[in-house]
């Protein structure tokens, strides 16, 4: 990037609360029943049908808005948002406007080892919309279908400060957000099911200008990555525009995911003027001091709390801190090792190595992992006890990956003990040293490298089930040469 | 006396004493409404085989447990009924049937009352003269030359022409009191969220409200008794106490302080009109009650900022009409933005297009601070005023119409002299004030009408003043002839 220029993000995320019941309704919030199959007169915008507030809800975004520092309103309201798309029922959006649930929030993240706060302006309370289904090619189908079944869900709209300087930022802003969101139990944050969207507002300005740039906002960003790369996209795009004299204009793009580019959808001059006003439908929501409260009261341990304990307590390092508390779940997981196991720089090497690859690999969550916290303790208990080598303890963890198998079962059926008898190994490493004379003439002629030809040797006779230090020791005796 | 004539009160008395048989009276109902209503043309639907079956059902005594068992009563085609086609008067909704009743429409056939028909209106319930139906007029039954006035229209008319005892109609500016001025009937708007607003179909949300139309006060108070009640499926709907109306019907007001504004005098009102309203006030001084001029100042501007507020909510409130879900849709459109256009452009009528229009003006940005936000403020101070008055009064005064009745046709196209009709009315929509119409008399053979308005919750007293009046005058005893002539 032109270090002439500073980048200024600023990001609007939508996260799906979890909830039994919509916001507006009694339907089911449950993900991916068949096309209309949770919806009522209400939520389908029927003549005459009038929205009631689910309380769950207010509790919820209090929740997140106490988990992200807000000040929680005495009074908030909601509005109506007014646009015509089929997917929207009642042809306007139940949000609000100027009197939001939370405000003045921030959340820190951790760029390069160093802190950094990054504002939260606003996040409220609204609906979602439904869905258009386009059967075979959006361009030449002659028709869509509508499912409703997501139409009135709850939504919290989070609004950050343009505080954000890169792409890095900006992701790490959601992740940490991310995290937040899940420690605080309120959003199941799925990016992929769509409970979790962003949309970032990007601008460029000449280093040292106080104005912000023309801004772009930039829609469809599905993952972290795409959150990313259109940040970084956009940022070059407004570059180069500004250094080729073009003149930018404020609009709304979207990603293109397969072109990897920012797309126009409209101008700032094309905006729709969505002509809010107090939905008389609703009385304004009252927010008692004590209500807040007694949610305050329920709030588990959030990620940045767990990451000061893992560091106090374990002396882990800070990266290892923010790897480990990213989800309650991945988290819970280490936890639940060390009850089992004592020492936690190990357990995070394991988790954030072997672990965290297979679970990637399989595309796979930690709830989803078949080894059990406790079989990994015993995993790494087989190390130390020296029944295993490190290196032996891979394939078994593989196994117990695939299998959900507990480590002693595998080992005793793979005959998987390592050897660290001296006399058997003796055997294997003369008769490798008497098959190689060459090497060990290298060997004792001062070149270092060949030491590592032995021992590999010798795990590859033995399968691997060397006592790796014994070797060494055996090995270096043997060549010191008679 | 024909059973047409007969109130809730009496075909109950009558029913019980097993003089007539509930499919008597029903059946006698659809004889009326086969012998008139090709004059007054008050109902879009008959539910005749419906409400002939409900009757049979409740043709045995221990069939018969809710408290209107077997009486027959309407609804303005407002009210959500499952099963039966709710139009609104609108080309929109011709062919909408519901799968669900409203909460009052429930709790009216939780009684055992039968439903007859849906009853005319003004399209989505802009209007004053129920003229504005996309079907056909509603006719005035004292005389069919002459609106019925509206929204609720074909209520005010079917109960004038004996057609049924009772229907319900809503009232966002005057849509229930007004109609029951120009038709010589008793029409009861109840304080807003007294009565579910859930199944009925919206206009201006925060004002508009279920009430009835009758020929006596206390029918009124019995439909109340069913009605009125929090509704948890409507958040706005109050959760405040319910009495027996009917306890309050007594003739007994002495003491009681009414006032009434001078500031309605110095509109533009029929002289006899004012004369009658005049002579009522003096009834009530007869009557024992304290009758004292006072003053609502900012009622001059109740009616502008009404007619900015409920375009505004009306704006959002018919955007569901989209053609997407349900009601008239242009199938030929080749996109979705023509779908749109030409499903609403076929879907609506005029008026309801020219508040639409006027209601997304108003919320536009760089529009909304002058208009939307300032009529809200203008809201507030007429509030104000009634809480003002109400400290020293129980009720307030005033003509329900400036006028009696005007010609079909005569207002058609000039929506200013239109909206005026709603003068009187709308303040207490603007306050979510219960008030009540009467008959006070009649001008050149029209009835006249006049408004009771009483404190938020205060039903009671409103009724009772109401019930008073009515008890020591003649007026709701007449009945029109519908000769069929036409002035």
């Amino acid at each position: 990037m032109n270090e002439d220029y500073e980048v200024v993000i600023g990001l609007e995320v939508h996260a799906e609360l979890k909830t039994n019941s919509k916001i507006f309704c009694s339907c089911s919030t449950a993900f991916g029943a068949e096309p209309n199959t949770q919806i009522c007169p209400g939520c389908a915008g029927f003549p005459g049908m009038l929205p009631v507030l689910n309380h769950r809800v207010v509790e919820i975004a209090i929740m997140a808005g106490l988990a992200l520092n807000c000040e929680i309103a005495e009074i908030c309201r909601f509005d109506r948002k007014n646009y015509f798309y089929p997917d929207l029922p009642r042809a306007y959006q139940i949000s609000q406007l100027d009197l939001p649930i939370c405000q003045n929030g921030y959340l820190e993240i951790d760029i390069d080892g160093k802190k950094k706060r990054i504002g939260i302006t606003r996040a409220h309370m609204e609906e979602d919309a439904g869905k258009l289904v386009h059967q075979g090619n959006i361009t030449s189908t002659p028709f869509s279908l509508v499912d409703l079944n997501r139409s009135g869900m709850p939504l919290l709209e989070i609004v950050s400060e343009p505080d954000m300087r890169s792409a890095q930022e900006a992701r790490a802003y959601m992740e940490k957000l991310r995290s937040i969101l899940l420690f605080a139990g309120v959003s199941n944050c799925k990016m992929e099911e769509g409970s979790l969207r962003c949309d970032a507002n990007v601008s460029v300005r000449p280093r040292g200008q106080k104005e912000l740039g023309v801004r772009s906002e930039i829609k469809n960003l599905n993952s972290f990555r795409a959150l990313e790369k259109a940040v970084e996209y956009e940022a070059r795009r407004h570059i180069e525009a500004i250094e080729d004299g073009e003149k930018l204009i404020q609009e709304t793009r979207t990603w293109d995911e397969e072109k990897q580019i920012t797309l126009s959808m409209r101008s700032k001059e094309e905006a729709e003027d969505y002509r809010y006003f107090p939905d008389p439908n609703l009385p304004p929501i009252k927010i008692d001091h004590k209500w807040v409260e007694k949610i305050k009261a329920t709030l588990t341990e959030l990620p940045d709390q767990a990451q000061q304990r893992l560091m106090e307590e374990y002396g882990l390092p800070p990266y290892d801190a923010a790897i480990l508390t990213l989800t309650p779940e991945f988290l819970a997981y280490f936890d639940n090792c060390l009850s089992h196991y004592h020492d936690a720089k190990t357990v995070s090497n394991w988790m954030m190595g072997e672990l965290s690859k297979h679970l990637n690999q399989n595309n796979m969550e930690i709830n989803d992992c078949k080894i059990q916290p406790e079989a990994l303790a015993r995993m790494l208990s087989l190390i130390d006890e020296g029944t295993i080598s490190g290196k032996m303890a891979k394939s078994v963890f593989e196994e117990m990956f695939a299998s959900g198998k507990e480590p002693d079962l595998i080992i005793k059926e793979k005959g998987m003990v390592q050897i660290s008898d001296a006399s058997t190994l003796l055997k294997v490493i003369d008769e490798i040293i008497g098959a190689n004379p060459g090497v060990v003439e290298d060997y004792r002629n001062g070149k270092e490298k060949a030491f590592g030809f032995f021992v590999g040797q010798v795990m590859k006779a033995t399968r691997g089930q060397a006592n790796p230090a014994i070797v060494n020791k055996l090995l270096k005796d043997r060549l010191k040469g008679d | 006396m024909e059973l047409y004539e007969l109130g809730l009160h009496d075909l109950q008395d009558i029913i019980n004493r097993e003089e007539v048989t509930v499919q008597e009276i029903i059946e006698s109902t659809f004889k009326r409404i086969r012998a008139v209503d090709d004059k007054v043309k008050a109902f879009i639907t008959l539910d005749e085989e419906n409400a002939l079956k409900k009757a049979t059902d409740l043709s045995h005594k221990d069939s018969r447990k809710g408290t209107i068992a077997g009486l027959p009563f309407a609804l303005k085609d407002v009210f959500c009924t499952r099963g039966l086609r709710t139009t609104c008067a609108s080309r929109m909704l011709e062919n909408y049937v519901p799968i669900y009743d409203a909460t009052a429409v429930s709790r009216l056939n939780a009684e055992q009352g039968i439903l007859i028909g849906k009853t005319n209106m003004d399209e989505f319930a802009m209007g004053s003269s129920t003229e504005l139906s996309a079907f056909f007029p509603t006719r005035n039954p004292w005389d069919l030359g002459r609106v019925p006035g509206g929204s609720s229209g074909g209520c005010a008319a079917a109960v004038a022409a004996g057609e049924v005892p009772v229907a319900l109609g809503s009232d966002t500016g005057g849509s229930i009191r007004q109609p029951a001025s120009f038709c010589g009937v008793v029409g009861f708007k109840p304080s807003y969220s007294r009565v579910s607003r859930w199944g009925v179909v919206a206009y201006t949300s925060s004002m508009d409200q279920a009430g009835v139309i009758a020929r006596k006060v206390e029918d009124c108070a019995l439909v109340m008794n069913i009605i009125a009640g929090h509704d948890p499926l409507d958040a706005t709907s109050a959760d405040v106490e319910v009495p027996d109306y009917t306890t309050f019907l007594t003739p007994e007001i002495r003491g009681m302080k009414i006032g009434y504004p001078t500031e309605c005098f110095k509109q533009q009102v029929d002289a006899e009109v004012k004369n009658l309203i005049l002579a009522a006030l003096k009834k009530y001084e007869e009557l024992g009650a304290i009758i004292e001029e006072v003053s609502l100042p900012q009622g001059e501007y109740a009616l502008p900022a009404y007619y900015i507020l409920g375009p505004a909510e009306a704006s959002a409130n018919l955007a569901c009409y989209d053609g997407v879900r349900f009601g008239l849709r242009d199938y030929e459109a080749d996109n979705v933005l023509d779908m749109y256009c030409n499903s609403r452009s076929a879907g609506f009528g005029d008026e309801v297009k020219r508040r639409i229009i006027l209601g997304t003006h108003v919320l536009s940005s760089g529009y909304y601070e002058n208009y939307y936000l300032k009529a809200m403020k203008v809201r507030r101070l007429i509030k104000n005023d009634f809480d003002q008055v109400f400290k020293n009064f129980d009720l307030i005064i005033t003509p329900t119409t400036p006028t009696t009745a005007f010609k079909l046709g005569e207002e058609l196209g000039d929506s200013l002299t239109l909206y005026g009709n709603d003068i009187f009315t709308v303040p207490a929509n603007m306050a979510g004030l219960p008030a009540i119409s009467i008959p006070c008399g009649f001008s050149d053979g029209l009835p006249v009408g006049m408004q009771i308005i009483g404190q938020a919750f205060d039903e009671g007293r409103v009724l009772k003043a109401a019930y008073a009046f009515e008890q020591n005058t003649t007026y709701h005893k007449q009945k029109p002839s519908l000769g069929g002539e036409q002035r």
